[in-house]
């Protein structure tokens, strides 16, 4: 199978020019709470491709059967599904990651970047290109989620996946950890980071 | 037909219903026995871990888990008491039942680690060595921090008077401050540490700052956390509670006059 130009734009685009999370600015809640550490965010962004990606192909599979009246709902219900499948797998194969996952997983369920994909392109659009949309949306959410992870582990505990970097006081070390980075208000931070340099740069082009 | 027709809004839903929840149930079904066994595994490991069986951040697979408890009994201690009510091997101690509701609410002034009601009986570890004498006892506690109920083990070695290790497995103290509670460099920090005095009070304590070894007095203070006093002082709370005579107090006294075992004679 070739990618056309127009499946290479769904894949790509959502990951830097079009990234759900700091363009769009959806997803947020969870790119707060999941992103102390790279394996958790890593596990997350799995989760999180696995659903957009799906939930669009079923969206798009049934599209031209959902009664508008219920459209939403008829969404809502196949990306629970998936949710759930993919809480009760975690649960099952990687028990660690899902007790620090805890009910992030569960609540991808409210992750607008699925509901958002589902809603403004799956149901407009073929299944192949929908799965596309999917990874790439999935894609630029784990993007920024493993960019804000990295800062936070490496400047929050001085490690990086768990590996020692930088060897912290409490252990030890000389490394004294930065307290703001293991709570949740330094993922705003780096978040208006983000969003800011995308924000610059594009303005930069239409300048 | 026209999608937005009543019969068919409720055959969509309906059809979509049937797929979703067959997924949903074959998933539960077929991967509630792994969910479990990982769950029991997790208990046996922070057992073994609380026990100083297993090193802090090793891999333990169920076999391993199983072969360290071999030589491990789960014993139903009756709190008030002090007496052992049930025992089984330390490897069906999932099939011990519990009434979660048979508790006993505790004075608020006796109430330092903050946690309103205590279960009238509790279920107890003992590790044995192979000779059969008594190497570790593993006691859950669980109390008040900062921001949470902290839950855990702490075990005593075969004295029944200095730590052999402690364990905090789940909490939600501030990460990186409080939350270093569960950081096995600072819970290694309590080994060998006396937690009973002489006259069997809890005597074990976190300072501020660098414990003081005082040459004469018992060992008995472990570092403190910088930046995580109140957590801290939730730990003293909860190990002093738990250590004290309206937790395990009068059991540890029990099984070390070895009238632990004791029940006919205590109903006579």
């Amino acid at each position: 199978m070739k990618l056309t130009e127009n499946d290479k734009k769904s894949l790509l685009e959502p990951i830097i020019k079009n990234n759900p999370v700091f363009v769009q600015i959806l997803g947020i809640c969870s790119a707060l709470a999941v992103t102390t550490s790279m394996t958790t965010a890593f596990t997350m962004t799995l989760a999180v491709l696995f659903v957009t990606a799906f939930s669009n192909v079923g969206v798009s599979l049934i599209r031209k059967y959902i009664p508008n009246s219920i459209r939403m709902i008829v969404e809502m219900t196949i990306i629970a599904t998936l949710v759930i499948l993919v809480d009760q797998l975690i649960k099952a194969f990687s028990y660690d990651l899902s007790k620090q996952l805890s009910v992030y997983v569960g609540l991808i369920i409210t992750n607008c970047i699925v509901m958002g994909r589902a809603e403004a392109f799956a149901i407009k659009n073929g299944p192949a290109l929908s799965l596309l949309d999917g990874i790439g949306n999935g894609l630029g959410y784990g993007f920024v989620l493993m960019v804000v992870a990295f800062f936070r582990e490496l400047f929050g505990f001085g490690t990086i996946f768990g590996f020692t970097v930088f060897k912290t006081v409490q252990n030890g070390g000389w490394y004294a950890p930065n307290g703001l980075m293991v709570t949740a208000p330094a993922a705003f931070f780096l978040i208006g980071f983000m969003i800011w340099i995308a924000n610059s740069i594009s303005d930069a082009k239409v300048k | 037909m026209n999608n937005d027709s009543i019969l068919k809004t409720f055959g969509v839903a309906a059809a979509l219903c049937v797929v979703c929840a067959v997924i949903v149930s074959v998933a539960d079904v077929s991967l509630k026995g792994m969910q479990q066994r990982n769950k029991a595994l997790d208990r046996q490991i922070n057992i073994l871990r609380a026990a100083g069986l297993v090193e802090p951040k090793a891999k333990v697979d169920a076999k391993q888990a199983a072969k360290l408890f071999e030589n491990a009994k789960a014993v139903v201690v009756d709190l008030e008491t002090g007496k052992i009510v049930e025992e089984k091997p330390a490897a069906e101690a999932d099939g011990i039942k519990l009434d979660p509701k048979d508790v006993v609410e505790i004075k608020k002034e006796h109430d330092v680690a903050k946690i309103k009601y205590v279960p009238k009986k509790e279920i107890v570890y003992l590790f044995n060595d192979e000779n059969g004498a008594l190497q570790t006892v593993a006691l859950p506690i669980k109390g008040t921090g900062l921001w949470s109920t902290m839950y855990g083990f702490i075990a005593l070695n075969g004295d029944l008077k200095t730590v052999a290790h402690i364990v905090f497995y789940d909490h939600g103290e501030t990460p990186g401050l409080g939350g270093e509670i569960s950081n096995p460099n600072w819970t290694a920090k309590w080994e060998g540490k006396q937690a009973l005095g002489d006259g069997g009070g809890p005597i074990i304590r976190v300072v501020k700052g660098i414990a003081g070894i005082s040459s004469d007095g018992p060992n008995c203070e472990v570092d403190g956390i910088s930046g995580a006093t109140l957590t801290c002082n939730g730990v003293n709370a909860t190990v002093s509670f738990w250590l004290g005579e309206r937790g395990f107090g009068p059991f540890l006294t029990n099984l070390k006059n070895g009238t632990a075992y004791d029940v006919k004679a205590s109903e006579n």
